[in-house]
């Protein structure tokens, strides 16, 4: 009988090792169908009439000439929910209303000719002024702070900052929908497959069987794809008006202003310190904006939860902008920044080397010995004793060097996942579940689990996922799809296993609990020579397949999936003193992640992570216009992420001991991409000898820290 | 000033309007001397002065297929190819020209397929991702790219395929440097450069734990 637990290290040959991601050849040849790329008879597109401001009443939208466009089918204006009047509108790049035609350039043309009256406000978009919180403050205290100042041998004050970053898939949100036989079928962009249906289920006015969702490709999701939005919504009316099926994807501007934003966070921080870099206390003020969803940074401190005599204060500004998307690991690489900066910047002011300070104060962490064993490694793979310095960079010439280094957490623990697995009578598997692979390779990884559950190889097993119509499986988000879909997948293919093991075992000879699935074959455990081959068995089982479902049930954690990684990183930069340009020279990242399925696909997350964190550590931002409320830098000319050449070399290592490996498959998309903005800003720090407060560490940013000091 | 009908784009010139001038700009063609400069000018100077507003045939070279297309003169390469002949593996994202994942082969040489109009391909050799290789047939870029992993959402990767098969064309041994400056024209969200860094570079297998 086999057991569901994940097998021991000497009897694996899938997991752990490096796989190439199944649907490679799909992706790499253009065949792979994203939801952009659906192309249906009579296809309608359908473009969206952004509103400019980013405060205002609509007061009439005239949409005559539009309609009487040839190739225009429909002209639907947004109307408030409630009230069915024309809307209020609170953030720029809203919808005011949309045109569906049967061209793209049509409908671009119709929307020229609508003609819009709005009643203009002055909206609110300062989040740097903690003047404009709104007043519902979060407030902790541990300990007693004036005491713990009292005790310090110095204390430093500090400003740190992260501006709005925008998640900027590279396949826009969006859908096509098309009714077809009273049924409503919808692909969309999406991280949450088995849940996409409830989000549009009024609008569609149907049932939830009649809605259909298909996504086997989305190109990017960040956190930002979890809902059908409004644009699922109006899609799904035209659709339904025009009867027609309809193509709506946001246009790149549109993609960036309101798809997807991750909160400012702003903070004034007090740290008490002794001469031997001991914490004796902390103070936090912390403001920032998630639009206009209220927000609150309360993770601070991040990761030294233990320092003692805190006070900390979070409140939030809800200022004209769409409303926050949870952004890879919500709320962590905010909390990062401010509390790995912090605390450099104190241990510069005591004049400590930062390894020495961050290794001393370990114990105010819960995972001491995991950051401790991660310092090291980080510090051998970067070269730290050969190449560390204190703050500043005292070598002569412009260009400075330094290295900073940051840590990180992340729970990670499996999603409530079903999955069905299918062995049928010639040897043949199939897996099923409403999951999605977001291009972290969850499809790949579910087949190495069936397939070494099974004991056959890879291509044995199909894994189908996408649809809402297989066993539901969570949305794709906070690091959970991994151990969802890994335990479910091991739990429903160990059941199967279970079922075939029980018709063979009469033949072999062999009580089935003494059975096992090895090497393409069932045998007698550690016996290849009572054994059959797996084809063989399966024909043993007649006509019917056997069918079997399983979970990762929600609640308490399982043998298979548990939760709580660390993560150290450390970065060296080159910063040019002259021009405020800031260089990637080496990053090294460490991770403690569990079990690995895919050992591939797993550093690939890694080195995706530290792109996106050097992306928002020296380039993104979010720039908005305060008079108008819109957002200025709504392409990607001017909405930069970083290029190939961009990001330095970079090593990345796994804690793949056993005593890692035994605590089940843990998650991984979040806590790579949490440090680098705390790393990045240390090593700068470190090369140029002041802080540069807020990121993106922008050249004019640099070069306004430098005028304040360092080594300029 | 345009008229008010025609569509604008965002830097306020209407495709029209540009068309017009290309007319204008064939009569400079005698001051070019570059070959590539003399190609698009043969190019230019094969289309009519004016077309449009209406719908126009054209017939495009598409992988080596003749395809009779109805477009009108505003509608990009990249519109066309996805949106009339269903050759979706070229990708929209920016559509100005910035990340690349529209990258296609024209006449041999690389061309961001949003910011060339349909008809100024009549008459080109157009090769689009799909024209390198297909699933069950794959460039060997496109297997470099799948044992690097060089991969992740793929939203980007057709565009990356196409950069990385003109690059390595270009430099067969290319330094890390060549790489990081010639592979520029492309932008990727997941952070996939460390693996399309070994493809453009030659490396034969996978490199564990980066280079």
């Amino acid at each position: 009988m086999a057991k569901t637990a994940w097998p021991a290290p000497d009897r694996r040959k899938l997991i752990g090792s490096y796989t190439s991601r199944l649907d490679g050849p799909q992706k790499a040849t253009g065949a792979a169908k994203y939801a952009f790329d659906i192309n249906r008879p009579d296809m309608l597109y359908a473009k969206i009439l952004q509103c400019p401001h980013g405060n205002c009443k609509v007061l009439e939208v005239d949409t005559k000439e539009a309609e009487a466009m040839k190739g225009v089918a429909a002209v639907l204006v947004e109307k408030d929910a409630r009230s069915g009047a024309l809307p209020e509108i609170t953030f720029a790049g809203d919808t005011v209303a949309t045109v569906a035609a049967v061209t793209e350039e049509i409908a671009y043309e119709a929307l020229a000719k609508i003609k819009v009256k709005y009643e203009v406000k002055p909206p609110l978009m300062d989040d740097r002024n903690p003047a404009n919180v709104s007043g519902r403050e979060s407030k902790t205290a541990t300990g007693d702070a004036v005491a713990g100042f009292a005790a310090a041998d110095t204390t430093i004050e500090g400003y740190y900052g992260l501006a709005c970053v925008t998640h900027c898939c590279l396949e826009a949100h969006g859908q096509v929908c098309e009714w077809r036989d009273g049924d409503l079928y919808v692909w969309p962009s999406t991280q949450n497959v088995s849940g996409y249906a409830g989000g549009v289920k009024d609008t569609a006015a149907l049932p939830l069987e009649k809605i259909h969702v298909d996504c086997q490709y989305m190109g990017g999701g960040f956190g930002s794809k979890f809902a059908a939005d409004a644009w699922g919504n109006i899609g799904v009316t035209l659709s339904k008006m025009t009867g027609k099926p309809v193509k709506l994807m946001l246009d790149r501007d549109q993609e960036l202003k309101i798809a997807g934003n991750r909160p400012s966070s702003y903070a004034k921080v007090k740290v008490g310190v002794k001469k031997d870099g001991t914490i004796t206390a902390w103070d936090s003020n912390c403001w920032g904006s998630g639009g206009q969803q209220r927000f609150s940074l309360r993770t601070l401190p991040y990761v030294f939860t233990g320092i003692p005599n805190q006070n900390t204060l979070a409140n939030g500004v809800i200022t004209n902008r769409g409303a926050q998307r949870a952004w890879r690991a919500p709320n962590h690489p905010q909390g990062c920044l401010i509390t790995m900066a912090a605390l450099e910047d104190a241990a510069a002011a005591i004049g400590m080397d930062s390894l020495e300070f961050f290794k001393k104060n370990l114990s105010l962490t819960d995972k001491a010995d995991i950051y401790a064993e991660q310092l090291d490694i980080a510090a051998e793979m970067i070269g730290y004793k050969q190449k560390a310095h204190l703050r500043g960079d005292k070598t002569p010439g412009p260009i400075k060097k330094g290295i900073g280094m940051s840590m990180h957490t992340w729970g990670g623990k499996g999603h409530p996942s079903q999955c069905s697995v299918t062995i049928n009578p010639d040897g043949s598997v199939v897996a099923q579940l409403g999951s999605q692979d977001l291009g972290t390779g969850t499809r790949t990884a579910i087949t190495m689990v069936v397939a070494e559950t099974l004991g056959i190889p890879m291509d044995k097993v199909r894994t189908e996922l996408g649809k809402n119509s297989y066993p539901a499986s969570g949305a794709s988000g906070g690091s959970t799809t991994i151990g969802g879909v890994s335990a479910s997948s091991r739990d429903a293919s160990t059941k199967a296993l279970n079922v075939l093991l029980d018709k063979v075992a009469a033949s072999l000879g062999v009580p089935k609990d003494n059975l096992e699935a090895w090497d393409g074959k069932i045998q007698e455990v550690g016996n290849p020579a009572k054994s059959v081959a797996w084809e063989k068995a399966c024909s043993m089982m007649g006509m019917m397949p056997i069918t079997q479902q399983g979970s990762n049930p929600p609640g308490d954690l399982t043998e298979l999936t548990t939760d709580g990684v660390g993560g150290v990183q450390m970065a060296e930069v080159s910063v040019d003193i002259e021009t405020g340009v800031v260089r990637m020279e080496n990053y090294a990242v460490v991770q403690d992640v569990g079990l690995i399925i895919d050992m591939k696909t797993a550093e690939s997350q890694l080195f995706g992570a530290m792109v996106m964190g050097v992306t928002y550590a020296l380039y993104e931002e979010a720039i908005y216009d305060n008079k108008t409320g819109a957002m200025l830098n709504s392409d990607m000319e001017f909405y930069r992420l970083a290029g190939l050449g961009d990001i330095g070399n970079f090593k990345v290592h796994f804690m793949t001991d056993e005593k890692y490996q035994s605590r089940g498959v843990i998650g991984l998309g979040e806590p790579p991409v949490i440090s680098p903005g705390a790393a990045i800003s240390n090593a700068v720090a470190n090369a140029i000898g002041v802080r540069v407060s807020e990121l993106p560490l922008t050249p004019d940013r640099v070069l306004a820290a430098l005028n304040q000091g360092g080594v300029a | 000033m345009p008229n008010k009908d025609e569509h604008l784009d965002a830097s306020g010139i209407s495709r029209r309007g540009f068309l017009k001038g290309v007319g204008a700009a064939s009569a400079a063609t005698a001051l070019l001397t570059g070959a590539q400069e003399m190609k698009e000018a043969a190019a230019q100077a094969a289309a009519p002065a004016e077309m449009g507003p209406g719908n126009v045939t054209i017939m495009l070279d598409v992988n080596g297929i003749q395809h009779k297309v109805e477009v009108e003169p505003r509608v990009t390469l990249l519109d066309a190819l996805r949106n009339r002949l269903d050759l979706t593996g070229t990708k929209k994202v920016c559509d100005r020209g910035t990340c690349g994942a529209c990258t296609c082969m024209v006449d041999g040489d690389l061309a961001y397929s949003c910011s060339m109009l349909a008809v100024e391909a009549v008459g080109r050799k157009i090769t689009t991702i799909e024209g390198l290789g297909t699933p069950d047939k794959l460039s060997d870029i496109q297997k470099a790219f799948i044992e690097h992993d060089a991969l992740q959402c793929g939203f980007c990767t057709p565009g990356f395929v196409m950069a990385t098969t003109a690059f390595v064309k270009a430099h067969p041994n290319a330094t890390l440097e060549e790489v990081r400056k010639g592979m520029g024209g492309n932008l990727c969200r997941c952070g996939t450069y460390a693996g399309i860094t070994q493809v453009a570079l030659g490396t034969p297998a996978y490199v564990k734990g980066g280079a």
